[in-house]
């Protein structure tokens, strides 16, 4: 009994007994479900960059930001912009530059608001974010207002998108998210578990400290933004592909509401939820889209529970119930 | 000079409303720390009330003077809203970080906002009747709508009474205790659970009374919570959250600058309130009213 309870404590075994069977539900997807499953779960996949990042700021420097539609749309609209004016195809270089777009945004907007924390911090980054979205909205002779910006298929690794466009984007496509999303996360995983991702918790946990320890806040505070804005407008880049369209819906501060949403329904303070919590989110508005027109009545139940039942999330719930069962055996 | 003469005044009109809509914002944050997202949605739901009731009675054939006496009705219903949520929603969070009141709000957007679409549909409301029955006025020769002038008017009076309310009552020495230091006057005996219920009722009034009086000149349609609630933010961050002074001042620069884009530069309007916004952040971070010592 003893041993049970030692190998269930481990959690190197634990992490494999999941990680395994995700990984490898992840990698069979195309051929186990039909296109509009695999689909969806493209949209997860992308939206959990998105959500990775923007949990670097909420559950690791504590900084909630209302405002990373911003990032998100800078990259899909980049990956739209190069298409259309500079007719790039390779979705390689189409990637590189939304890259880029977004950090030069989020270097500009968080040197802005990262003097700021709490509630300043929030209503700041949302300001900023609707300074893109009225851009988007009014010039539209740029940014095709809100009948936005078509984004084609791009070429993936050289190779030109075949006829059948579901089919292209249910295969080809999903690999080559899950890639560079399993990269995502083993790029978010290391700077977390770095000494850098160490400073960022304590300044999240006691400011004041991490100042008299040596650490620079603001300096640090701003490489998190940063990194954080790179990896949500790297979400946004694949995302514009995807849905095939770059529309102002994307930068509209309730967006970013819905990004925030998502990482707490996963729960912010482990590393896992918003993952859980990106690609939850996704099926259940699908499924409440499909379900209703009132489908927003239902979402906001949803959180409201969410916040008052299970503020620590899918997984922070199941992480207390496992401590629980820990203790009981 | 007619034409500066109507600028002038539907900059007032403008900044009425989003007087009332962010002071009553600001209100709520001065006295709870709660930036209630859903504000904007209270403000939609007075429109709709109003609209609704007006359009019932119109159709009932009754008089002017009973519409005009009607329009309160979306206040009172917005009001009542806020005490529900108030009272079962947000009271188990004051002492949870702030983040999760900011999701609670952003829940009751959501719900707010299918609400409406729920008991009213998804067609556009009006109460074109109270519109029509002041007619127009003639100034420098150009028609202007007189309605307008109703507008300007509830906004200077509701802050002209919103500053005695505050400064010269019992009321308003209780209010401004408790949102200077909660704790000290919880301790000297002032009832806090019941301040909070009031200025978040009042406030939430306020959003209600803006959307009640804009609605015979403006039809009342869905989303127009969330497009109003932005501009609010624009408002407080100008002026300061928490002050009502601030929140005047805001709701009168952005007025104007507003009905200026409006007529100079229209691609650059909201830009060019949003930069405003990041710009007085940048420079006084608690707003151009507010000393930044918290």
């Amino acid at each position: 009994m003893s041993q049970v309870a030692g190998f269930l404590r481990g959690r190197r075994a634990w992490a494999a007994a999941w990680i395994v069977p995700v990984s490898a539900l992840l990698l069979a997807a195309p051929y186990l479900f039909d296109p509009f499953q695999t689909l969806t779960l493209t949209y997860g996949l992308i939206a959990a960059i998105g959500a990775l990042g923007f949990n670097l700021l909420l559950g690791y420097t504590g900084l909630l930001s209302f405002g990373h539609s911003a990032y998100f749309g800078t990259g899909t609209y980049a990956v739209a912009f190069l298409v259309k004016y500079l007719k790039i195809t390779s979705m390689e270089l189409l990637l590189a530059g939304s890259v880029l777009a977004s950090a030069i945004v989020s270097v500009l907007f968080g040197y802005v608001c990262v003097r700021y924390t709490r509630i300043f911090f929030g209503i700041l980054t949302l300001a900023l974010s609707q300074v893109l979205w009225s851009l988007a909205f009014k010039f539209f002779w740029v940014t095709g207002g809100t009948d936005g910006l078509r984004v084609p298929t791009p070429k993936l690794l050289g190779l030109a998108p075949t006829d059948d466009k579901i089919e292209f984007l249910a295969h080809r496509y999903y690999y080559y998210v899950l890639a560079i999303f399993a990269a995502c996360v083993l790029i978010m995983w290391v700077v977390v578990h770095s000494p850098f991702g160490k400073a960022l918790q304590a300044i999240r946990d006691n400011e004041t400290r991490a100042e008299f320890i040596g650490i620079r806040i603001r300096r640090y505070r701003l490489i998190a933004f940063v990194i954080s804005g790179i990896f949500t407008g790297l979400a946004g880049a694949l995302w514009g592909p995807l849905n095939g369209l770059a529309s102002p819906d994307i930068l509209v501060w309730t967006f970013s509401g819905e990004i925030v949403f998502m990482t707490v329904l996963g729960g912010f303070t482990t590393f896992v939820g918003p993952i859980i919590g990106a690609v939850a989110f996704t099926y259940l508005k699908t499924y409440a889209v499909g379900f209703t027109v009132y489908w927003q009545l239902l979402l906001g139940t949803v959180l409201l529970v969410l916040v008052l039942a299970l503020p620590t999330g899918i997984t922070g719930t199941i992480q207390q119930a496992a401590a629980r069962l820990r203790r009981s055996i | 000079m007619g034409v500066y003469a109507i600028h002038v005044l539907n900059a007032l009109l403008y900044s009425s409303v989003l007087f009332l809509i962010a002071g009553g914002l600001s209100l709520i944050y001065g006295v709870m720390r709660i930036v209630n997202l859903a504000h904007g949605n209270l403000y939609a739901l007075g429109a709709f009330v109003t609209a609704w009731a007006v359009g019932r009675a119109a159709e009932a054939g009754a008089p002017n003077a009973v519409l005009f006496a009607l329009l309160p009705v979306g206040a009172i219903a917005a009001a009542a809203v806020g005490a529900v949520i108030e009272s079962t929603l947000l009271r188990p969070f004051y002492k949870r970080a702030e983040e999760y009141q900011l999701l609670m709000t952003f829940g009751l957007l959501m719900i707010l906002e299918d609400l409406i679409r729920l008991v009213w549909g998804p067609n556009p409301l009006t109460a074109t009747n109270v519109y029509a029955a002041l007619g127009s006025i003639s100034i420098g020769g150009d028609r202007y709508p007189g309605y307008n002038l109703v507008i300007i008017a509830v906004g200077f009076l509701a802050a002209v009474f919103l500053r005695g309310f505050i400064y010269r009552t019992k009321f308003g020495v209780l209010l401004r205790a408790t949102s200077q230091d909660k704790r000290m006057a919880s301790a000297l005996g002032v009832n806090v659970n019941r301040i909070y219920l009031q200025a978040f009722t009042l406030g939430c009034f306020m959003a209600g009374l803006g959307g009640a009086v804009v609605v015979p000149s403006q039809s009342a349609v869905l989303g127009m919570g969330v497009d109003a609630l932005v501009l609010a933010f624009i408002v407080v961050v100008i002026g300061g959250l928490g002050s009502l002074e601030g929140a005047l001042a805001g709701a009168l620069i952005v007025g104007f600058v507003r009905e200026a884009g409006v007529t100079w530069f229209p691609e650059i309007e909201l830009a060019v309130l949003y930069l405003i916004a990041a710009l007085v952040l940048l420079v006084r971070p608690a707003g151009l009213f507010v000393r930044a010592s918290r």
